[in-house]
């Protein structure tokens, strides 16, 4: 486990709690995506983790250092792009991005620097001021910080945020490449679409609490789920034994049976099922079917929290 | 010890510097020539002698006390609100940096552009009048004292500024006002009685008045008064800026 976050809490003066008791590991070399609606507490997890803010209770560590007690080894590990476009406008973008390296205690390295301007699409705006770039480009400039020192660990948070489709796909093909450089990347998001297209695993935030991480092919497993409600005419106690072969649920009080299954899949089964229901003798009122998106997993989960 | 990071910062605060140095360079000469026009050909040509030194010569180390304490305090101010201002003090409170790294960078090379436009004004000041100097290592001493103990004090300030308005502000209405009423252009001696007594109370008198005995070897107060004014001024704002690194005010929340 590169980070372990053990049951993180942040408190701000005026006493709003941001953090709640957050525990989560995370494995080197994987792309975690925090899903959460604004204001639920992912900036300030990232702010805690990289040296913003302070911790009011619990611990961080990166690569094994703890983030308050060894800051200096776990911060020399961790590269952090930040939600807004923070940058030094009359600088120019090669000088910009070599300062990074030396402000994180970095020798100089010229082929490094080009490296990565080169890999961003910087290198041919690499002595143009910041101020003459576009907001996509500026962005790439502060993710070129972010890697000016080789980090183990890159923060990004909201790095799509107000940025065109284009440049989002660009963004998505940097973090491929840099997963492949054996980066490990934790992104914030309140975009599924992204957390869908470059994760490995989503964790999702609200109310300063964690209210679940899995795996996204778990999660996407989920998400090609549909139900089936039969509703009947009779009220069962049980579900029939000629039905068992189909991992019913008895719901509505037992005058419907649930039945899930997989639309991916090469035959769902419903047709045998209906036969079946049929032949046990019993009698259908209606059908409904029922799919949830990672959308709804999402929306069910945050209302949960908040309620 | 992070040195890198203290050349990162020390060396990017300068190149801001260089990149104005048109401005750097000679906005303290033309202020310095101006003040030798008006103070010095214009009025002093009635004062003639301040206890046995032209008056001319008599305000250069006033002068010079004038710019080092008002540059020192506006570039080390302006110098950590700016990373404030725009946002960019996310990445010093991510960087594997301590707040004395912090400090040394942005303190130094405010000391530094300082200490250059006190050099300047001094060498322009040579070319109007002669200035001999009395005591050079204490003359260095106070100087570089000066620039370190303005330029901490203005890291203060710019760490607790909230906005520009208050940037300005005690640079304006303290300091500024301080250093014209503290013997830059003037004896204390020259002064009513009453305000002889008064303006003992003005700390920067004692540091006017030690730069410019190690010019005349003649001052207001005992040297030793001086030393102990520049000294503990030092200590004061090295107290304030631990304070600030124990408890991340206005910095970590």
């Amino acid at each position: 486990m590169i980070v372990d976050i053990q049951n993180l809490r942040k408190t701000y003066k005026g006493g709003f709690e941001a953090l709640k008791g957050v525990n989560l590991g995370i494995e080197e070399g994987e792309i975690l995506a925090l899903l959460g609606p604004n204001g639920a507490g992912k900036t300030t997890l990232i702010s805690t983790i990289c040296g913003i803010t302070n911790p009011s209770a619990g611990t961080v560590h990166v690569g094994g250092h703890d983030v308050v007690g060894d800051y200096r080894a776990a911060r020399a590990m961790i590269g952090l792009v930040p939600q807004e476009i923070n940058l030094e406008p009359f600088n120019k973008v090669i000088d910009v991005v070599t300062y990074s390296r030396g402000l994180f205690g970095k020798p100089r390295n010229p082929a490094k620097i080009e490296e990565i301007l080169k890999q961003l699409s910087l290198w041919d705006k690499r002595n143009a001021r910041v101020m003459e770039l576009s907001g996509g480009m500026k962005r790439r400039v502060l993710i070129a910080k972010a890697l000016s020192h080789e980090p183990k660990v890159l923060f990004l948070d909201e790095p799509t945020a107000g940025v065109d489709v284009e440049l989002r796909k660009d963004m998505w093909d940097v973090v491929a490449q840099l997963k492949a450089q054996g980066v490990t990347i934790i992104l914030t998001t309140h975009y599924i679409e992204e957390a869908e297209a470059i994760a490995d695993r989503v964790g999702v935030i609200n109310g300063g609490a964690l209210l679940l991480v899995e795996e996204k092919a778990a999660l996407m497993a989920r998400l090609g789920q549909k139900t089936l409600i039969v509703e009947l005419q009779e009220t069962l106690t049980e579900v029939p034994e000629g039905l068992a072969a189909y991992d019913l649920e008895l719901v509505q009080g037992g005058q419907g049976l649930r039945y899930t299954y997989d639309t991916r899949g090469e035959g769902t089964g419903i047709t045998r099922l209906l036969r079946d229901v049929a032949e046990v003798g019993l009698t259908m009122k209606d059908l409904q079917t029922k799919q949830s998106s990672l959308e709804e997993i999402f929306v069910g989960l945050v209302s949960e929290g908040t309620a | 010890m992070n040195w890198t990071a203290v050349w990162a910062i020390y060396a990017s605060e300068m190149v801001r510097f260089f990149r104005t140095i048109a401005q750097s360079f000679i906005s303290p000469v033309i202020s310095t020539s101006l003040y030798f026009v008006v103070f010095g050909a214009a009025i002093g040509s009635r004062i003639d002698q301040v206890e046995g030194v032209s008056y001319g010569a008599f305000i250069v180390p006033g002068l010079i006390m004038l710019s080092v304490m008002t540059q020192a305090l506006s570039n080390a101010s302006f110098g950590i609100y700016f990373p404030k201002f725009i946002g960019t003090i996310y990445e010093l409170l991510s960087a594997p940096i301590s707040f004395l790294e912090i400090v040394l960078g942005y303190v130094g090379a405010a000391a530094t552009k300082a200490l250059f436009i006190g050099v300047v004004i001094l060498v322009t000041a040579s070319l109007f009048v002669d200035v001999p100097i009395a005591h050079p290592g204490a003359m260095v001493l106070f100087l570089v004292l000066t620039c370190l103990s303005f330029s901490l004090f203005g890291f203060i300030i710019g760490i607790w500024a909230g906005n520009f308005e208050q940037l300005q502000l005690i640079p304006l209405l303290v300091v500024t006002p301080l250093v014209f009423l503290g013997g830059s252009f003037y004896s204390i001696s020259m002064l009513p009685p009453i305000w002889q007594k008064i303006t003992l109370f003005n700390p920067v008198v004692y540091l006017i008045s030690g730069f410019r005995w190690s010019f005349f070897g003649t001052a207001d107060v005992p040297i030793g008064l001086s030393l102990l004014a520049i000294g503990g001024f030092t200590a004061l704002c090295l107290g304030a800026i631990w304070w600030i690194f124990k408890t991340g005010w206005r910095i970590r929340s």
